[in-house]
């Protein structure tokens, strides 16, 4: 009698461990670490990658551009997503640990200069924008606008979106010291959203109809015109490897580059590269 | 028991040497002057500026009008509480208090955001709601409840004979709140101000939220401001390993520390003086 209620326990428990253990059955692990920009490309693709390939299985953190490399070359990520291209400081540490810094561009990104949606403007120079930036320009009027301080709001300095566009649109000049600077695409779009008198900028695919897109020197934010080239504001965004892609990781990165995932990033608000 | 005492004496050491391994490096590229008086803080600019002035003058500054918030509201409400209020008002009022002390900051932080900033950028026609007083609002009323308790702790513990004594004079009821409870309590009302400023300089995904990160000096409470703790949490994540700007991070940090290190002293030393005054020592 014992022994048959020992039995079914066991039984039980082998049974349990079975139906519980096959889910689980990953047999490699992918980290993926980076640029908040990027994580949701990273998030979307590797759901979909994980419901087909079940033996990978991929875990996706933020932390920034900078987190992402530096998270491949410790070894902490085997993926390290940046919205910058990495820094020969960054290649040189790569090197000094005994392996190079791979780069793999999976989609592109549009910066897209906001203004509040009762703001008369609908287009500005890249000049403009740059002299609204560095301080040259402190006041609607002196663009056609109505009269009013202008509330400059950027991104803060260490971000890969503010990185592109101090290289873009303001020729590496420093930003006027008085700029607001916030954490967030999505802080940015609600500064602009709730103060009728800020410009700031985002990535394309934070656009809303809470704020107001303009024309960059005649040119539309969209989609189609970041991947034409006409678009002056748009950047690329990387996965960074240890050396060339191999096993999981290059199983991955196919699916991120093939058409099932472009689509995918088209739908997360970003420009895929087809 | 001791064991478990230590180890908490064991991580503020880890955390200091931390701050002074990581921080010190600093040093190498920028002038510790610069670095404290420097107005411009350019990080990540080729031509790099490391001046926190604007950084430690930006939490200063939000933190001194939260006191302003936190104090009347802080030390109001604790003698409410314990002078006026009857048993049942006090049953109610104390969890409400504590309700408001766990709300977490982020929420604080996006209700400033979202409903705060606009309201006020409307009220007081400004170019832009998210300003050093919009921070001072907001860690204001969250730092109330930590000053409410503790100084309702403080003028719990006058004794009822004080009291007594003074009515037994002819004191009435307010004569006796001004003249005996509240400065047999100083000690302890100080040290609630005092830990509620802590509070307030240490706080930091409200401030990152709602005072606007410009790092300028600042001239009024109506501008945006870049506290220290904003700084560290915005740019800790995109820093580059091992650069001077990821150094000077905990380098501020370092200073953030030694300035609630200040507070908590005088703090103390406040406590111990009155305490003496008083002859309550023993």
């Amino acid at each position: 009698m014992k022994s048959k209620v020992l039995f079914i326990i066991l039984a039980a428990v082998a049974g349990l461990a079975l139906i519980a253990g096959t889910p689980l059955a990953a047999e490699k692990t992918i980290t993926i670490k980076g640029s908040t920009t990027v994580l949701p490309i990273a998030q979307a693709c590797a759901e979909t990658f994980m419901n087909s390939h079940l033996d990978i299985s991929i875990s996706v953190q933020g932390g920034g551009s900078g987190v992402g490399i530096t998270s491949i070359i410790d070894g902490t990520a085997d993926i390290g997503d940046a919205s910058r291209p990495a820094k020969d400081k960054e290649f040189a540490k790569a090197r000094e640990n005994g392996f190079e810094l791979y780069e793999n561009v999976v989609a592109m990104d549009g910066i897209a200069v906001i203004v509040h949606p009762s703001n008369p403007l609908s287009a500005l120079t890249k000049e403009q924008i740059k002299n609204i930036y560095t301080g040259n320009i402190s006041n609607w009027k002196d663009l056609g606008g109505k009269a009013g301080k202008i509330v400059v709001v950027s991104r803060d300095s260490a971000s890969g979106t503010f990185e592109t566009f101090n290289e873009l649109a303001l020729d590496g000049e420093k930003v006027r010291p008085d700029a607001l600077l916030n954490a967030s695409n999505k802080a940015v779009a609600t500064t602009i959203a709730t103060t009728p008198q800020a410009i700031g900028y985002i990535g394309l695919g934070y656009l809303s109809n809470e704020v107001k897109g303009l024309k960059v020197d005649n040119v539309d934010p969209t989609k189609a015109n970041v991947l034409n080239g006409s678009y002056s504001l748009s950047r690329k965004l990387f996965m960074y490897t240890r050396g060339e892609p191999k096993d999981a990781v290059k199983t991955f990165l196919d699916y991120v580059t093939s058409p099932e995932g472009q689509k995918l990033i088209d739908q997360a608000g970003f420009v895929g590269l087809k | 028991m001791a064991i478990l005492a230590f180890a908490c004496l064991f991580f503020l050491v880890g955390i200091m040497v931390t701050l002074f391994v990581e921080g010190a490096p600093t040093f190498k590229d920028v002038r510790f002057f610069e670095f404290i008086f420097g107005k411009y803080w350019y990080p990540t600019h080729e031509d790099a500026e490391f001046g926190i002035l604007p950084l430690i003058l930006g939490s200063l500054w939000v933190t001194a009008g939260a006191v302003l918030v936190s104090v009347p509201l802080g030390v109001g409400s604790a003698l409410f509480i314990n002078e006026l209020a009857g048993r049942k008002l006090k049953a109610f009022l104390k969890p409400v208090l504590e309700l408001l002390a766990g709300i977490p900051s982020i929420v604080f932080g996006f209700f400033g955001m979202v409903v705060v900033a606009p309201f006020l950028q409307r009220l007081l026609n400004l170019p832009v709601g998210l300003t050093a007083f919009t921070g001072s609002l907001i860690l204001g009323v969250m730092a109330a409840p930590t000053v409410a308790s503790i100084a309702e702790d403080a003028l719990s513990y006058v004794p009822k004979s004080f009291r007594e004594a003074s009515y037994a004079l002819g004191a009435n009821r307010w004569q006796t709140l001004t003249r005996v409870v509240i400065p047999a309590a100083a000690s302890g009302i100080s040290t609630a101000i005092i830990l509620g400023m802590s509070r307030a300089i240490g706080e930091t995904m409200t401030v990152l939220m709602v005072c606007g990160g410009a790092a300028v000096i600042p001239h009024t409470l109506f501008q945006p401001v870049r506290p220290m703790t904003a700084t560290i949490a915005a740019e800790m994540g995109e820093a580059v390993f091992g650069s001077t700007h990821y150094h000077s991070l905990f380098a501020i940090g370092l200073v953030l520390f030694l300035i609630t290190l200040v507070f908590n002293a005088i703090a103390e030393l406040i406590s111990r003086r009155f305490r003496l005054k008083l002859g309550l020592g023993r």
